[in-house]
């Protein structure tokens, strides 16, 4: 059945060399974990992805409930996990999810160290990579203030008293991301939300697209 | 199974268990998502109260107008309510009927307009009703207006949800 579905639509469109293009590669054998077991360092990327995957699912639907505003924010968290079947897992999948994206962004920016695959020809990648984790930094300090507890509070005002400290434009960043020279409250909070569901990910999906096709365009680097 | 030729290949054997292994880890993320947002649908509507309304010696064969209110919880979000209902006296009979047009939801009032005296008429399509609630033919409501479930305890008139009188 579902073979009749495909083989209709490929007849029509010759879909089989988009999909093979992009996945249809044979595995080297020293990426390959069925060869050398150790080679399962070269999963790290792909779990990171996994996980940035879960990140986006998992929040858009956070957002059905949620509300950034001073006022309803913590109710409405407490509400989705306390009250809503399922609450309390798809909060902890993003909860727990945005601290794994970083062990897993960590420990593949390890190997990929260690192989030294940040060598020529991928100098660009490894710069894309570095983007790619400062966005996802932004995405759990903005992310963090949105549950509007104690702990989500000075833990922002810790952050931002960071950032004001940075000479020349320190006071300036600080009242941009804030939204007020003063307060840390309403103006912070529906910034922080914009920032952390519609301006990161869209760039972190545009750096996801560019750290793919380069990737795809120079191949896995070689054995050790 | 034994000596016949059952064999799986190699290939075979691969697709199902990685299609059977990835398909279960994403239905664990996909389900529980999807169960939270369709949430709201499964949720057991509240019982709902009975709110007093009117006293029984307000009352005349023609319909007037009381508003009571309630606290409602919309979530997270508490907050007082005000409804209304037309209320009036049938012999020892009483009727309250919700103001709510049944063509598309918008508020009707009693002899509200000079053209159609003693009927309930909805400024939104002109959708007309009769006293009793009997929506008139030719206007656009296809049922009559609810009905309030009505209860009297000491000379007082309560008043439960609102129901379809058809
Ligand atoms: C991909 C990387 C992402 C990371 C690292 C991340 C990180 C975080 C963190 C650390 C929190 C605080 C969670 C808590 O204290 O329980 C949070 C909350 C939240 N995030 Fe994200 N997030 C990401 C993507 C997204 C996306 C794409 C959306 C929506 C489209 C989103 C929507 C939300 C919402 C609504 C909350 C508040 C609810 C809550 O605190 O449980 N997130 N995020
Ligand atoms: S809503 Fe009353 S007539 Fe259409």
């Amino acid at each position: 059945m579902l073979q009749r579905v495909y083989d209709w639509v490929d007849d029509r469109l010759d879909i089989t060399p988009m999909w093979r293009d992009i996945a249809d590669h044979e595995v080297p054998e020293h990426v390959n974990p069925a060869h050398h077991f150790s080679a399962f360092v070269y999963c790290f990327g792909g779990l990171t992805f996994f996980i940035t995957v879960i990140q986006i699912l998992s929040g858009m639907f956070l957002t059905m409930y949620y509300v950034p505003d001073i006022v309803n924010a913590y109710e409405s968290v407490r509400y989705l996990q306390g009250e809503v079947a399922f609450g309390v897992i798809v909060r902890g999948m993003h909860h727990w999810g945005a601290s794994l994206v970083i062990v897993m962004m960590f420990l593949h920016t390890l190997r990929v160290f260690f192989t030294g695959s940040y060598k020529k020809p991928r100098e660009l990648n490894w710069v894309v990579g570095v983007l790619i984790f400062f966005v996802m930094l932004g995405l759990g300090f903005t992310g963090y203030l949105l549950p509007w507890d104690m702990k989500a509070y000075f833990a922002t005002v810790v952050g931002l008293e960071i950032a004001e400290s940075v000479p020349v434009v320190g006071e300036l960043t600080k009242t941009l991301l804030a939204g007020d020279p003063e307060i840390i409250g309403a103006q912070t909070l529906t910034r922080f939300f914009a920032i952390h569901v519609f301006f990161l990910p869209g760039a972190l999906l545009g750096l996801l697209a560019a750290h793919f096709i380069m990737i795809r365009k120079q191949g896995i680097s070689g054995p050790l | 199974m034994s000596e016949k030729k059952h064999n799986v290949s190699r290939r075979q054997f691969l697709t199902y268990t990685l299609t059977g292994v990835g398909g279960f880890m994403a239905a664990g993320v996909i389900l529980p998502m999807a169960r939270f947002a369709v949430d709201p649908v499964l949720k057991a509507g509240a019982e709902s109260d009975m709110y007093a309304v009117a006293e029984v010696a307000d009352l005349t064969e023609e319909p007037q107008r009381f508003d009571f209110s309630y606290e409602q919880v919309d979530a997270w979000y508490q907050s007082e309510v005000t409804e209304t209902a037309w209320i009036y006296r049938e012999g020892d009979n009483i009727v309250a009927l919700s103001p709510t047009c049944t063509h598309l939801g918008c508020t009707v009032n009693w002899d509200a307009n000079e053209d159609y005296p003693d009927q309930f008429f909805c400024p939104c399509h002109f959708g007309r009703f009769e006293k009793d609630g009997t929506n008139i033919a030719g206007t656009p409501p296809t049922e009559p207006l609810h009905k309030y479930v009505t209860e009297v305890r000491d000379g007082t008139v309560y008043l439960g949800t609102a129901e379809p009188q058809i």
